[in-house]
């Protein structure tokens, strides 16, 4: 949880913590290794490697965070509906889910940013719309075993209309097991941008983002390894915190998997 | 039996149907009008005519998708605009590269993982558990283009031990094609590894509370023989059902692995297909992956049915 937080301090204050402008070019410093002037070293345009870490971070942490709303937005009504209603509503739903997981994760989400176009937005849309269908499952798998509980039969026998009692009874008791599905989820997420940004589908030049610094780093890991090593080392930073924070929530939200 | 094995391919087909149906809007989105872009900078009006009537841009979308689809179900998913082959051809020329490289990675997740998740579970709360747990949340957090590039900085630059890059058939010379796969394998099969190792250990730390275990245990076995052959038995099949699934998430994890080594198989070529925008060769390669992946599914699905008793009742 530490490092979340450290994290999310970097990304909001990026503008103040960091030491140089991130996009800012100097031709007397390329590929220059780290040093009391730059901690983490140069780029291969005389960037401080640093200051672009930083930054990165706020693409990351966007990344994640619009990426799992999207998800949750779209999945997790569509899930409430295909559970509280069954019948055909939840068979076509059930099916056209089964279909879209059939679809593999990352090759969807390349295939989605490269008819989007490029940039940060369109990877975070494709992620997003990537990941809906674990939230639809996973919604409609909790709002069947809560429907049947007998405190919804309450509220339904004294008359609560359908959907006072999918929104303010069935809802609240199936989040427990959404939000620790959407911390995993944010560490995927991140990933997914940093692939994306990799391949050059995310994060678009020269805005610094921890994927795209990677992809450039590759090309000069004989002779600048420290391009390759801080933008890495802080993805898994990041994506191990979001991980460990998730197992830690599941494990308290539900005992068995203690 | 086989009215469950008809229920079961019976259930694909509406899946698949949707899957065809998804990746068919997914053209949809595309901005401007394929015709004009297929015919190049002149623009002629009348090979703008003629490509519309060719590829029946003017008809309504669902008899669209009606002369798509019975082109799919015949093998032709379509030509690709920058090489000019046909989209099946490129992925014949390479599917073999990649299923080399998802064949091997698994290997290394299987030979990685079950063992660790074994020793985790038997161990349990001991050092070695909480190493091989370390080494599952290494796994599941590190991204594996990053630890391509640590590797490349290990072993091909510090070190000289393996090539950095490229790929050699194995009918040209095997030797060189192991040495050139081995640090993609690893890394591509580092995340399965982590997969495999926590179900592996969830699955043994059940079976290993059951009485069948404690009466083996009762009657004198020696433990690696109750680990072994009463244990992991029962516990092995929900691990190969998990390791058949993961294989078709090898084939989308490949995209990044053959990025960073610079492998010629299916992962690169849907990468040079978006920044072409060859939009041809993204749909048969999005479209044959999703296939893989209803059938690695599907297979999964009746091999769990088969060894289990009692789901054959």
């Amino acid at each position: 949880m530490g490092f979340v937080i450290l994290f999310v301090i970097i990304a909001i204050f990026a503008p103040w913590l960091a030491p140089q402008d991130p996009v800012e070019t100097s031709w007397s410093a390329i590929r220059k290794s780290p040093s009391a002037a730059h901690w983490f070293g140069t780029d291969e345009l005389g960037r401080d490697v640093l200051s672009r870490v930083m930054w990165g971070a706020r693409a990351s942490l966007l990344a994640g965070l619009v990426s799992v709303s999207i998800s949750m937005a779209l999945g997790v009504p569509i899930g409430l509906l295909a559970g509280y209603v069954g019948g055909w509503t939840d068979g076509i739903i059930s099916r056209l889910t089964d279909s879209a997981l059939a679809l593999p994760f990352l090759i969807l989400a390349i295939a989605l940013a490269a008819f989007l176009g490029p940039s940060l937005m369109n990877a975070m849309i494709a992620i997003g719309v990537s990941a809906t269908p674990i939230f639809i499952r996973l919604t409609r798998a909790q709002v069947l075993a809560v429907k049947v509980e007998d405190f919804v039969e309450a509220a339904r026998a004294v008359g609560n209309p359908h959907w006072r009692i999918a929104l303010r009874h069935v809802l609240p008791n199936v989040l427990p097991p959404l939000i620790v599905q959407s911390t995993l989820a944010i560490a995927a997420a991140i990933i997914a941008e940093a692939s994306l940004s990799f391949l050059g589908l995310g994060q678009q030049p020269p805005a610094p983002s921890w994927g795209s610094m990677l992809n450039t780093a590759k090309n000069y890991v004989d002779n600048a390894p420290w391009m390759a090593i801080w933008p890495g080392l802080s993805i898994f930073l990041l994506v191990l915190s979001f991980n460990l924070v998730g197992d830690g929530l599941r494990d308290a939200l539900d005992p068995r998997h203690k | 039996m086989l009215t469950y094995f008809l229920k079961r391919l019976a259930a694909v087909i509406p899946t698949v149907f949707f899957v065809t149906v998804m990746i068919f809007c997914l053209q949809q989105l595309l901005p401007g009008d394929p015709a004009v872009i297929l015919a190049g900078e002149d623009q002629d009006q009348n090979t703008v005519a003629y490509l519309r009537q060719k590829m029946h841009l003017d008809e309504p979308l669902p008899v669209r998708y009606g002369y798509w689809i019975s082109g799919v179900m015949r093998g032709d998913f379509g030509d690709s605009l920058r090489i000019q082959q046909p989209v099946r051809q490129l992925i014949q020329d390479k599917l073999p590269v990649t299923l080399e490289l998802a064949a091997l990675a698994m290997m290394i997740a299987l030979l990685i993982g079950i063992p660790a998740g074994i020793v985790s579970a038997v161990a349990k709360d001991s050092a070695w558990d909480y190493l091989a747990n370390i080494f599952a949340l290494w796994g599941l957090s590190t991204p594996n283009f990053w630890l391509g590039i640590l590797m490349i900085l290990l072993f091909s630059v510090s070190l000289g031990w393996l090539p950095a890059s490229g790929y050699v058939s194995p009918s040209e010379d095997l030797k060189a094609n192991l040495l050139s796969m081995i640090m993609p394998a690893f890394v591509l099969g580092n995340a399965i590894a982590a997969v495999l190792m926590r179900h592996t250990r969830s699955a043994m730390l059940q079976v290993l509370n059951t009485d069948y275990v404690r009466t083996a245990r009762a009657k004198g076995l020696k433990e690696n023989k109750v680990v072994l052959k009463h244990a992991l038995r029962n516990a092995i099949m929900p691990i190969i059902t998990l390791g058949a699934l993961e294989f078709g998430t090898l084939l989308s994890g490949a995209v990044l692995t053959e990025q960073v080594f610079s492998i010629p198989g299916f992962g690169k070529l849907i990468v040079d297909a978006v920044f072409n925008r060859d939009y041809a060769v993204v749909q048969g390669v999005v479209l044959f992956t999703s296939t893989i992946y209803i059938v690695l599914n599907l297979l999964a699905d009746m091999a769990y049915f088969l060894v289990n008793p009692r789901l054959r009742g």
